[in-house]
């Protein structure tokens, strides 16, 4: 097992400095470098764009003029370091800017999973153990919508409900007074209050997903003869299901846990813009805009790592939950 | 973006939905493979309704010139802003909607519209407009009956013109991972050795990107300067470079199957070609499955172009699409005001839903010989 988790591990290393290469490509594909974006913004602005005269000067300081291929390997040995560069636009180091955001997309995430699976398991359990009744057919009916509603609407929609009602706007992990005041027990108080709009909303399409897939498994389980021994045994009804049933209809849903992580990330990112959230989304797409290369490609692998470490432990879950599998 | 929860979790709505299809299995053997699919179809009634919604969206799209009330860009300031109009009906005038009366807001200055009851104004039918265009419905006064934006365009025509992009973007997006998908995935499952392992590492690097940060980055990079009609075939190559993968490797899956198959043998060892192998033998084994995931995989894009040109980084105008209409319905202020303009939202999710519906309904037909 030990042996297998190094090995993965080490094979994460080659794809995550291809994933490095591709990003950074992607990210210098635009025409022209972030001066240029700057110096037209400023004109468009101002009519001129003489307050950053030393253009050559910061071109060189960033490393502009040299060849990319330079700019990658001088950003990749930096990033192995953990030195990720300067972010142009914030003129701080990446270092700076990311790891609070990271945490919060961090929270969110997590804090989707598990109500995603929260509340998709049980929900998932009900539904097959009344199959064809019209609990069962409500619930599927939901799990359709729920699966075609895209995060950034659902978003949408909620911040003009709750204006509506409670005529506080919806907006950021914060209340106005808790802004950028350090951390109190208050503010983490104010800041869960704020994080379930979020979570519910990431989550939403990935529960509805999931409540099916489970909801199959468990109906798939319950046609096969152990679970007609255990009946015959005369064990309760409840007993069958969950010791006997959702034991073995559970796994897959573990593997599947690798593969929502890359759908719960994306969704926040987009959701997080809608909402104002300080998460990595908004940070990325203004950087992508204003070709801010070392943040955007930061952002960039953390999101490929994150991923890539989801995969790692669902594997290890996996066989951790079932005793059947061998990873050798 | 998830095809592998979604196929899953689609597929096992299957159950609840079909009628009994025990009377099928009685006409294996006597009904061609097309037939037996088909009458599967039938039975599946939310399939049936999703498939003629769907149908009347394309048509309304094809026909936009002929259903909207006017053109998408026909721009007038003096009707910015407008509510959505209500329809009324008498005998004497038919379909007409009633005048607008404004005034200003004495801080804003914004034209607040109420409507005027004592002006009427019957619907046209089939009549010319300034473009020489005939019009399904159209009226002499303002008819706004979704409302107007914020340049005075009407709300309905610009998202049935919208629908044309919207529609096509899947479509399209699909074909091109479909040509990718079952070229590289039959590659990867017939020859085996090094190209599989290439071609199946190249799809775990590219599952390794989050789909939606990964599209913002390459919609970032296309160049400003480009055309609309540019733009358009941008995104749909962009939307369809990570679907690709999930298909590949699905066809690769039925590729290794049919490949050791005795009619594949057989024909290997009569002389048949590699091409010839591939094209007669082992696609058309993966035609229904392909079908069927393709299906699964529109609304995803659908879904994805919605939110690439609601981040300003997709479709561009003058070119509309429902996601370049929802980016106007970005900001709370907005909305509060103008709670209209999300009205884009209500197409995007009936046709998502319709097409989640006839991927199921096609999963269950698919297969005519199993249960």
């Amino acid at each position: 097992m030990i042996t297998y988790i190094i090995r993965r591990c080490l094979l994460a290393i080659p794809t995550l400095l291809i994933i490095s290469i591709i990003g950074f490509v992607i990210i210098q594909l635009p025409e022209g470098d972030f001066l240029d974006r700057k110096i037209q913004e400023l004109e468009e602005k101002y009519g001129d764009s003489s307050s950053i005269a030393r253009i050559d000067e910061l071109r060189e300081r960033y490393g502009l003029d040299r060849p990319m291929w330079e700019q990658y390997t001088t950003w990749i040995s930096g990033f192995v370091v953990g030195n990720f560069g300067e972010s142009f636009e914030y003129e701080t180091e990446v270092n700076d800017l990311i790891w609070d955001r990271l945490g919060f997309t961090l929270m969110i995430s997590i804090g989707s999973l598990i109500f995603t699976y929260s509340v998709a398991i049980p929900l998932g359990i009900y539904s097959a153990s009344h199959q064809y009744q019209w609990s069962d057919h409500t619930l599927t009916f939901f799990s359709f919508v729920g699966m075609s509603i895209p995060g950034f609407l659902l978003a949408l929609a909620l911040m003009v409900f709750v204006f509506e009602v409670y005529r506080v706007p919806l907006f950021g992990l914060f209340s106005a007074e808790y802004e950028g005041m350090p951390w109190s027990f208050n503010k983490f108080i104010d800041l869960l209050k704020h994080l379930w709009i979020p979570v519910i909303v990431v989550g939403l399409n990935g529960t509805a997903g999931l409540m099916r897939i489970m909801r199959g498994n468990l109906l798939d389980i319950l046609g096969q003869p152990f679970v007609q021994t255990a009946r015959a045994k005369g064990l309760k009804e409840s007993v069958v299901v969950v010791k006997h049933a959702v034991r073995i209809a559970i796994n897959p849903l573990i593997t599947i846990f690798g593969m929502s992580l890359p759908n719960i990330l994306s969704g926040s990112t987009i959701v997080s813009i809608v909402l104002g959230l300080p998460t990595v989304g908004p940070l990325l797409l203004r950087s992508l805009l204003s070709e801010d290369i070392y943040l955007a490609g930061t952002l960039l692998m953390m999101f490929s790592l994150l991923l890539i470490i989801g995969n790692i432990l669902a594997d290890i879950a996996l066989a951790w939950a079932d005793p059947r599998i061998r990873y050798e | 973006m998830s095809n592998y929860i979604k196929t899953h979790a689609i597929s096992k709505v299957s159950e609840s939905l079909t009628d009994k299809i025990e009377d099928a299995r009685v006409d294996i053997g006597h009904l061609s493979y097309r037939k037996l699919i088909w009458r599967r179809f039938r039975k599946n009634r939310m399939g049936i309704m999703a498939g003629v919604i769907l149908i009347g969206f394309y048509i309304i799209a094809m026909g936009a010139d002929f259903f909207a009330p006017y053109h998408f860009n026909d721009i007038n300031v003096l009707v910015r802003h407008v509510p959505p109009q209500a329809l009324h009906y008498t005998w004497a005038d038919g379909l007409h909607v009633y005048g607008l009366k404004s005034t200003q807001h004495v801080e804003t200055l914004e034209l607040i519209f109420e409507t005027d009851a004592t002006q009427i104004y019957p619907v046209i039918y089939f009549s010319y407009d300034a473009r020489d265009q005939v019009r399904l419905m159209t009226s002499e006064g303002p008819m706004f009956l979704l409302g107007t934006d914020r340049m005075g365009r009407d709300l309905l025509s610009r998202i049935i013109y919208g629908a044309r992009v919207s529609l096509t973007v899947g479509i399209i997006g699909v074909f091109l991972s479909l040509i990718l998908g079952s070229v590289l995935g039959t590659m990867s499952g017939y020859f085996g050795g090094w190209t599989d392992h290439l071609i199946q590492r190249g799809i775990e690097i590219l599952a390794a990107f989050p789909p939606i940060p990964l599209w913002m980055a390459l919609g970032a990079a296309l160049p400003p300067g480009w055309s609309s009609i540019q733009t358009y075939f941008g995104i749909t190559i962009i939307l369809s470079i990570i679907s690709w993968g999930g298909l590949a490797r699905e066809v690769r899956g039925k590729v290794l199957v049919f490949r050791d198959l005795d009619y594949a043998v057989a024909a290997q060892s009569a002389g048949a070609g590699h091409w010839y192998i591939i094209t007669r033998h082992l696609l058309p084994g993966c035609y229904s499955h392909i079908i069927v995931v393709s299906t699964l995989a529109i609304p995803g894009m659908i879904l994805g172009e919605t939110a690439l040109s609601f981040l300003g980084l997709g479709i561009r105008p003058p070119m509309t699409s429902w996601g370049v209409l929802l980016e106007e319905a970005q900001r709370v202020t907005v909305l509060l005001h103008y709670p209209w303009l999300l009205l884009p939202a209500i197409p995007v999710l009936i046709v998502v839903i319709a097409f989640n519906f006839l991927g199921d309904a096609l999963r269950d037909a698919a297969d005519p010989y199993s249960g």
